[in-house]
């Protein structure tokens, strides 16, 4: 019976029948998952400066190409998205923005699930679009 | 620790970065454009200032405690039970640690001239 309803990562990961909220969740544990695997590759790359200017240029060389600029815009979306989302998801937690407590009525709309936090979730969509073709046109124009 | 402690760290840890991760970024855009601040000669200055090199700490500190304890959450959300949540949190707790090491020498060494 408990083994039944034990999706794992599938459970987790899929996005559908929960409107835009369960996206945000999805969105928010994979860009996490993402900037955590950028930062312990960024740690590494940053310590080719201690084998000096060849050691530096030659890694530098590796990462200053289309890829490297993509994958870095890439990057800063998630950084950008999973910030402002995070910051909503704080809000929500804080009781900020979840509306008031009120009887139970169908169709049971939940009170946190409101236009405030969705909008919440597309802004931090927008500002991640908006970061991601500023820091392509930064690197992509030098 | 009290979960509702943790969640109060991880959120903590999040704020302070975003500040920081703001400074480090714009390091890179004003400071003569975004190729010239990846010189070596550039990295290396920045390094050797000891604020900035601080900052670079204290970012390395705060990302290593708010990522890696992200990952236990996820993990912890996926499967559940005494073994595999104490596996899970020494093994976060292990990656976090590791990481900062390494990249603290990293900052040491270039900030003391050792390259």
């Amino acid at each position: 019976m408990a083994g039944e309803n034990k999706k794992g990562i599938r459970g987790m990961a899929n996005p559908r029948r929960y409107g835009i909220e369960r996206v945000a969740y999805w969105m928010m544990r994979l860009s996490g998952l993402g900037l955590l695997a950028y930062f312990v590759g960024h740690i590494y790359e940053t310590s080719s400066i201690l084998r000096g200017k060849a050691g530096w240029d030659e890694f530098l060389d590796l990462t200053q190409t289309a890829e490297g600029h993509i994958l870095l815009g890439i990057v800063i979306g998630m950084c950008v998205f999973h910030t402002v989302n995070g910051i909503r998801v704080m809000m929500g937690h804080g009781g900020i923005w979840v509306g008031k407590p009120a009887r139970p009525d169908y169709p049971y709309a939940p009170a946190s699930q409101n236009y405030r936090h969705k909008i919440g979730i597309y802004s931090a969509i927008v500002l991640a679009a908006l970061a991601m073709m500023y820091g392509m046109a930064v690197m992509f124009g030098e | 620790m009290r979960e509702s402690t943790i969640m109060k760290i991880h959120y903590g840890t999040a704020l302070a970065a975003v500040g920081l991760v703001a400074v480090h970024v714009l390091m890179r855009l004003t400071s003569g454009g975004f190729a010239e601040s990846l010189e070596y000669e550039t990295v290396l200055a920045n390094y050797r200032f000891i604020p900035y090199a601080l900052m670079l700490e204290l970012i390395l500190v705060l990302l290593s405690v708010h990522g890696f304890n992200g990952l236990r959450v996820i993990l912890l959300e996926l499967k559940q039970g005494r073994r595999y949540e104490k596996a899970v949190s020494y093994g976060c707790m292990a990656g976090m640690v590791s990481l900062i090491a390494y990249g603290t020498r990293t900052i040491i060494m270039t900030n003391m001239g050792m390259v």
